[in-house]
């Protein structure tokens, strides 16, 4: 699957040749949009790494770990990606720095590495979509969303696990 | 929600550390956090850049606009009730379309125009109409095709396959989408 990013990028730059538009200025600006973006998240990322560190220093993650590992042995739960799991819809910056966290503790390649990485790649930052999309408009009532949008938080959860071990 | 979830991070971290008699790698974790997290940074700023750069010219030479069309007639069965050439129906259109094609910031104006025009459609106020759940619901589902960063990341942790995780990565996102849109339209005709 490597070749997925080059060919795309190689694909839309010529989409771009063909359509006539200034290619490389428009790189330039989307690319300037980029590091914007990195600027505004640097604090966010730089308070929940701080954060996580704490915590598992501290031998916190350790004692939550042993606390679940009997259920999530049970269910073919690699214990090391609970606490991801709590975070991830509430917090993509913690999400992350909880992933980083778990690269240097397990590797990138490990079981875990791989069934966090699937999960990061396949849910998103439920509570804070919600919020914003319905805070925008002012509506409170949000009924069914929020059951649905986490139900599919588990499922990609489960979903996560199951395609690593058997594909 | 973030200011208890960080600062109960923080204060669970300092009860533990106390408990477990860790307060010395305590003390080392908070010296060398500020320069993990810049060398975090660091390592997604190479490919935020790059891939903004790339994807800003999918969005301004119309890329977006015909991906949108393709999923266009996908969505139609999930949006019954919208016109098909109504502006909320194309807001929702290039939305999806930005996010599949990993352009969150893109998306995001897109989608919040997307909920004013579904507004004025709705009838009542304060409660969401069945469109706005559905389309809540498909944001709140990851649907980006490549995940950049994640990809990223791994290679930097040292993975020898970071994109091994590409097809697991799709079936997952398509499983929990299934998911979201089955409970949301089963809620959606009980109404």
């Amino acid at each position: 699957m490597e070749f997925v990013m080059p060919v795309f990028a190689g694909f839309v730059v010529l989409f771009g040749l063909f359509r006539r538009v200034p290619v490389f200025d428009i790189f330039l600006k989307g690319a300037k949009e980029g590091i914007m973006l990195l600027y505004n998240i640097a604090p966010t990322i730089m308070g929940l790494v701080f954060a996580v560190d704490l915590l598992r220093s501290s031998g916190a993650v350790n004692v939550i770990c042993d606390f679940v590992s009997p259920a999530a042995d049970f269910l073919g739960f690699p214990k090391e990606i609970v606490p991801m799991v709590l975070l991830r819809p509430v917090s993509g910056s913690g999400s992350t720095a909880l992933l980083t966290s778990l690269y240097q503790d397990c590797g990138p390649d490990s079981f875990a590495g791989q069934v966090a990485s699937v999960l990061a790649g396949s849910s998103e930052t439920t509570f804070y979509a919600v919020a914003m999309y319905f805070g925008s408009i002012k509506v409170k009532k949000i009924r069914h969303t929020l059951v649905a949008a986490l139900l599919a938080d588990f499922t990609a959860a489960v979903m996560s696990i199951i395609t690593v071990r058997f594909l | 929600m973030l200011n208890y979830i960080w600062s109960g991070l923080i204060v669970i971290s300092l009860i533990f550390a106390a408990m477990l008699g860790n307060t010395s790698e305590l003390s080392t974790a908070l010296l060398n956090s500020g320069a993990s997290s810049i060398e975090l940074l660091l390592k997604m700023a190479g490919i935020m850049c790059l891939w903004s750069g790339i994807m800003k010219i999918a969005e301004e030479s119309g890329f977006t606009a015909v991906i949108a069309k393709l999923f266009s007639p996908l969505l139609r069965p999930l949006f019954p009730h919208l016109q098909k050439d109504s502006p909320a129906f194309r807001s929702i259109t290039m939305n999806i379309s930005a996010n599949i094609l990993g352009l969150g910031n893109a998306a995001t104006p897109f989608g919040l125009k997307a909920m004013e025009q579904m507004h004025t459609l709705n009838n009542k106020n304060d409660t969401a109409s069945n469109e706005m759940v559905i389309f809540v619901v498909m944001n709140t589902a990851s649907l980006q095709l490549l995940p950049t960063t994640v990809a990223t990341l791994r290679q930097s942790y040292g993975s020898t396959a970071p994109f091994e995780i590409i097809v697991p990565v799709w079936i997952s996102s398509a499983c929990a989408l299934t998911v979201a849109l089955t409970i949301a339209c089963i809620f959606n005709t009980k109404r």
